[in-house]
């Protein structure tokens, strides 16, 4: 599998097979064995608190949701349908106005249909987090193909 | 963005609520536009309707909504319910947020409607609900808590 989980591989299948994550900017930083993180640049378009410029809860849920999404692909280094069963967020404090976002995701228990993942939230200090995450997904939700060759396909058609 | 006081703020959203412009409420918080959010209004009862984007697309061989963006739906949607609903002297803030993934989306529009489990003086206790086509298959169901003081 060696190629399939480096970082400009998944930053593509974002781009092209992830259409949300890709218009909100989202991109990949790190990826080991403990889990992934990823990035959202600060936008004024996801703002949920005019006064302040804070952004609003929902664009962080989604990005806590993609990179706890994407953890268990690596965990399992392979990419599966896979689809989110709960997510439960605390929102620690507000998110500094101007300043990207980074999300990292761990999965920390695989059985056979269940991936359990925790996820925090952070500017620049992962012991100062933003948020706070739990979720589980379910494994092989669907029959439909694979992230990676969804995304290849498209890519070719372009 | 800035040039907006807290009070300036409060009091376009009491303006709205007295000449029932709902869309100029979902029109003062810029992530509610990004979404495109409409909040639609029948015998004092509020729905939001997401509407259907490409760019919303979570997984694009189901196709699927992003599951952040029904999370984010579900969100704004009790937030919204909060300042039409209750007399606010600040923008409620989001502490605990919890969704239930009940049936993929499809990329189509989304519909939901909160209400308020228990609207204590400190945090207001809220459940919320999405769906599609059929208003009897919820797409998603939410619970979250908003410290309201």
């Amino acid at each position: 599998m060696s190629g399939v989980f480096d970082i400009s591989q998944i930053q593509n299948i974002i781009d092209v097979g992830i259409p949300h994550c890709a218009d909100i900017g989202v991109k990949v930083e790190e990826i080991s064995e403990a889990g992934v993180v990823m990035s959202l640049p600060y936008d004024d378009r996801f703002v949920g608190n005019p006064v302040s410029g804070v952004l609003h809860g929902g664009i962080i849920t989604t990005l806590i949701d993609s990179a706890s999404g994407m953890c268990i692909y690596v965990k399992m280094q392979k990419y599966i349908p896979i689809a989110t069963l709960d997510l439960r967020i605390d929102y620690l404090k507000s998110a500094v106005p101007g300043r990207d976002v980074f999300a990292k995701a761990t999965c920390y228990r695989l059985s056979k249909q269940i991936a359990f993942v925790r996820a925090i939230a952070y500017h620049d200090d992962p012991e100062d987090p933003i948020a706070n995450s739990v979720s589980t997904f379910m494994l092989k939700s669907t029959a439909s193909k694979p992230l990676n060759e969804a995304s290849k396909k498209m890519v070719d058609k372009k | 963005m800035t040039d907006n006081s807290s009070e300036q703020f409060l009091e376009s959203i009491l303006k709205a609520k007295a000449s029932k412009d709902w869309e100029a409420v979902s029109s003062l918080i810029p992530y509610f536009k990004y979404l495109g959010m409409e909040v639609h209004e029948t015998d004092n009862k509020f729905t939001c309707r997401l509407p259907q984007e490409k760019k919303f697309t979570g997984n694009p061989t189901l196709p699927a909504l992003h599951g952040g963006v029904v999370g984010a739906f579900l969100e704004s949607t009790a937030l919204v319910h909060l300042l039409l609903t209750q007399e606010i002297t600040q923008l409620p803030k989001i502490i605990t947020f919890t969704v239930d993934y009940l049936r993929s989306a499809k990329v189509e529009e989304c519909f939901a409607e909160a209400v308020i489990t228990k609207p204590g003086r400190r945090v207001a206790n809220m459940r919320v609900r999405a769906w599609q086509k059929d208003r009897n298959k919820p797409i998603a169901t939410a619970n979250a808590n908003f410290l309201v003081s």
